[in-house]
């Protein structure tokens, strides 16, 4: 009982502190720094899934964990890291809504997720129900990074988190298969490099990330 | 080879010969082999189906296919009302592919007719032989697409583009009414197999969807107003031919489709439901023939005049339905026959009608009515055989359209009998609103028929033209001869349909080969009874005399001498009836409420030696209330929608952001 507590306790941190790495990412004003925070996210997460791997007694997540700590928190972020240095991108990002509504809304998605999660699964397993809210806060939260930059780098680092938000949804509930991790991550990998080469071709031909240069070539007033 | 299998080969043959017919498009053998094959095919089919009606139609036969959903496979069936259905279509298709084996030669595009033409038939077969609701879908999209490319087949000429247009997406939504049906029928277990359905038991909350649903989708295909405003565009654009099948027997398919639904499938009719069909039925019989009356393109007027023939059919289902519902079998079985009949009927003659106006049309290329005249005189066969039509539609005796709207109007007799004051009250009303159609229908086609075959010619077209070929007259006269044996003979058409009726509503009419002279009685000989017979023989006998007598006692010889003109000394062809001038009374009646129709008279002042015009103002209510304003709205609210095709990445995903909060918020209140 006492080892199912604290359990409990340890799981209910991490993912706790992946939200709150989530809502540390809205308020990022460099892009090192931003990059930074996500790979502490990603570490975050894959401590939490071996923690899930060692408590459901299912070894196959630890393959999960090692793929999300190699390649999320350590080949993506510096990939990013030398991408910026390269092509000498401006370090700056350029947010289309202001800090201060950005996190109270973050906040207001966190409520939300919660409010609504504890209520729909409220016969489910405690320990899933927790998970998914917290997991459900993670994705909206990338959407919500997604959104409010401009600069098409903090964009993938939204899309890289609101994924960190699905597998700890996938590996809370029990039984999840790993070949369904496995694609899911090799999704995430390969977008990243279709990613990666739009942002080149755009760098090369706009001297910017900043997708509003996208706009303006189309004649776009925003 | 049990029934339902000989029908499948005959669809077989038929999708065989579409195919052949793509692959001999340009050939000039093209033309005489399709249809000649399709006259084969259909014969074939059209045997089997009066064999099996016939003998009595007792087991049904069926069959399964494993192509369509991997878990239902396409089922097929053959019961009475499938076989009676199967006989309208498939004489229909054998009459239209003899009338195509001449006309077809006229055909500037044959290659754009002859592939569709066979899987035209072979889909509106499929449609009824189907016995589960994925394949009767299917089939049914398959007949309507068929039936589109048709109507597309002469697109260069003006209008038949929009004509194509609206009757996609009159078909889209009809079929899109028919999904949610089928949808409600199969209920929440998702049994689509008709079988199925007709086990399980249907709330009452759910049949009157379906019956809405049904009404739109098989009502917007039969052309119930005010679903019909694809109709009159696309039946005259396509070939004549086709037009006939079209008018003459899809809109059947349409009826049997309503006919399998509310009564096969949906267990018992109730009554309220039957205030519903009755009163679409007969504002649509007077809407349309009114429509008719005010039209002068030839096969306009005649797609106009199947809007009213579809009415009188849904009046008397709607009467079937009344009286199923209060266990009046003997009456219910009476309306039910009386409404198939006429279903019948109505296939022989619009299809010979079609065929007149086409044959006018290969003959002169001119399809409005004030530009003919005098072709009695320059195609005498075509001139009788449209004659028999004439009369045939506007329901005189001896001819079969009489039969039928007598059968219904005893059938409308029949409503005291009704407990509920709303149909004891209605029914009589509706019966009124019949008969009015009745008489309009009259009245519209001594037009149709005195403006383009009587007279003088209007134009060098109509007064050089010459009779149409051999093939086309056979069809036709087939046709009129089928029309006067079914007046004549009434009482083997109603035994023949007696299987239909038992399967449907589990009662039939009296047998009537056994009564003496050829007499039919539809329910004691003591209230009615009808000898076609008797009446052809005095009507001719009558006739005969008078002609003798005219003959021998007031002038022996034939005279010509001028012709009176009222006064006016050089009467121009110009100076006759027109088709406008003689519908002018009715519209002066009707068309100021129907139409808002108004009179515009300009006169020059005097001294000035212009002619006076005259201008008519004609105002299609149902197109201007209905569908303009949904066209507004769709046209508006897509102009406004264009802009969101060019939103930035950043906002579509706020887009995709703000839909998926609101969808969870309204969840988290909600729930």
């Amino acid at each position: 009982m006492q080892m199912h507590s604290l359990a409990f306790d340890i799981s209910h941190t991490l993912a706790g502190g992946l939200v709150l790495i989530s809502l540390m990412m809205l308020y990022q004003d460099r892009l090192y720094s931003l990059l930074n925070v996500f790979a502490l996210h990603a570490l975050v997460l894959s401590l939490s899934v071996a923690w899930q791997a060692f408590i459901q007694d299912a070894p196959h997540l630890y393959v999960t964990a090692v793929i999300a700590l190699v390649f999320k928190a350590i080949v993506i972020p510096v990939a990013l890291h030398r991408i910026v240095k390269q092509l000498g991108i401006h370090r700056d990002i350029e947010s289309a809504v202001g800090i201060g509504p950005t996190m109270l809304a973050g906040m207001g998605l966190v409520a939300l997720s919660l409010v609504l999660m504890l209520r729909v699964t409220s016969d489910a397993d405690p320990l899933a129900r927790e998970d998914l809210a917290f997991a459900l806060s993670v994705v909206l939260l990338g959407l919500l990074v997604m959104v409010t930059r401009r600069n098409a780098v903090s964009q993938v680092v939204g899309f890289m988190s609101l994924e960190n938000g699905l597998v700890l949804a996938a590996t809370g509930a029990k039984g999840m298969p790993l070949v369904v991790e496995i694609s899911v991550a090799f999704s995430i990998l390969i977008a990243f490099i279709v990613i990666g080469i739009f942002l080149f071709r755009i760098r090369e031909r706009f001297d910017s990330v900043d997708v509003s240069a996208l706009d303006d070539f189309r004649g776009e007033r925003r | 080879m049990s029934a339902v299998a000989l029908q499948m080969v005959c669809v077989a043959g038929l999708l065989g010969l579409a195919a052949l017919a793509i692959v001999l498009s340009r050939s000039k053998i093209a033309t005489p082999v399709i249809y000649g094959a399709t006259l084969a095919v259909s014969l074939i089919a059209l045997t089997g189906t009066l064999r099996f009606l016939l003998s009595g139609a007792a087991d049904a036969t069926t069959l399964t296919l494993p192509v369509g959903l991997p878990w239902l496979g396409a089922h097929f069936r053959l019961d009475a009302l499938a076989s009676f259905f199967l006989v309208v279509i498939n004489l229909g298709g054998a009459s239209a592919s003899l009338y195509g084996l001449g006309y077809g030669h006229h055909d500037p595009a044959p290659h754009r007719v002859l592939p569709f033409f066979p899987a035209f038939l072979a889909g509106m077969n499929l449609v009824v032989l189907a016995d589960d609701a994925f394949s009767y879908l299917l089939c049914w999209e398959f007949m309507s697409l068929a039936s589109w490319a048709l109507v597309m087949a002469h697109h260069r000429e003006p209008g038949n583009a929009r004509a194509g247009y609206v009757y996609l997406v009159m078909a889209s939504f009809g079929t899109l009414a028919l999904l949610l049906a089928f949808g409600l029928l199969a209920g929440p277990a998702g049994d689509y197999g008709f079988a199925a359905i007709r086990a399980a038991q249907h709330t009452p909350y759910a049949a009157t969807l379906v019956l809405i649903l049904m009404l739109l989708g098989a009502g917007s295909k039969a052309g119930l107003v005010p679903l019909h405003v694809w109709l009159p565009l696309a039946h005259p654009a396509a070939p004549s031919h086709v037009s006939a099948l079209m008018s003459g027997v899809m809109t059947k398919v349409a009826i049997y489709g309503f006919i399998r639904v509310m009564f096969d499938l949906l267990g018992e009719p109730s009554w309220p439901a039957s205030v519903v069909v009755l009163f679409l039925g007969s504002i649509t019989a007077v809407m349309g023939i009114l429509y008719a009356m005010m039209e002068k393109d030839l096969k306009r007027l005649l797609a106009y005049s199947t809007i009213e023939n579809i009415g009188i059919v849904f009046v008397s289902l709607g009467l079937a339905m009344a009286f199923q519902a209060n266990g009046l079998k003997a009456a219910a079985a009476l309306a039910f026959t009386a409404a198939l009949f006429h279903a019948l009927n109505h296939s022989f003659f619009k299809s010979l009608l079609f065929f007149g106006a086409g044959a006018v049309l290969t003959a002169t290329g001119e399809r409005d009515m004030d530009k003919l005249g005098g072709l009695i005189h320059r195609m005498p066969f075509t001139s009788f055989a449209v004659l028999v039509g004439c009369v045939a539609i506007s329901a005189l005796p001896p001819f079969n359209g009489f039969v039928s709207e007598w059968l219904i109007f005893q059938a409308v007799l029949q409503s005291p009998e009704l407990p509920q004051w709303a149909l004891k009250i209605m029914v009589p009303a509706v019966g009124a609103m019949l008969a009015l159609a009745a008489a309009l229908a009259a009245a519209c086609f001594v037009k149709t028929y005195g403006v383009t075959f009587l007279g003088r010619p209007r134009g060098t077209a109509a007064g050089t033209a010459g009779e149409v070929d051999r093939f086309s007259l056979a069809a036709m006269f087939i046709l009129a001869a089928l029309c006067l044996l079914a007046g004549i003979l009434p009482g083997l058409a109603i035994d023949g349909l007696a299987p239909v009726a038992t399967q449907i509503l589990g009662s039939r009419m009296p047998v009537q080969t056994g009564q003496p002279w050829l007499s039919i009685v539809p329910i004691a000989e003591s209230r009615s009874s009808y000898n076609g017979l008797l009446v052809m023989v005095f009507i001719t006998a009558a006739a005969s005399l008078a002609v003798y007598v005219i003959h021998r006692f007031a002038s022996r010889a034939l005279r010509r001498g001028p012709a009176w003109g009222c006064g006016f000394s050089d009467a121009t062809p110009a100076a006759q009836y027109s088709a406008v001038s003689f519908a002018q009374p009715i519209r002066r009646v009707f068309g100021t409420l129907v139409f808002h129709a108004r009179d515009h008279v300009t006169m020059p002042p005097p001294g000035d030696l212009r002619p006076a015009r005259l201008r008519i103002e004609l105002h299609d209510l149902v197109w201007n209330g209905i569908y303009a304003p949904i066209a507004d709205v769709v046209g508006f609210s897509s102009t406004r929608l264009n802009r969101l095709q060019f939103l930035t990445i950043r906002r579509y995903l706020s887009l995709v952001f703000a839909t998926l909060v609101t969808l969870l918020l309204v969840l988290a209140i909600w729930s």
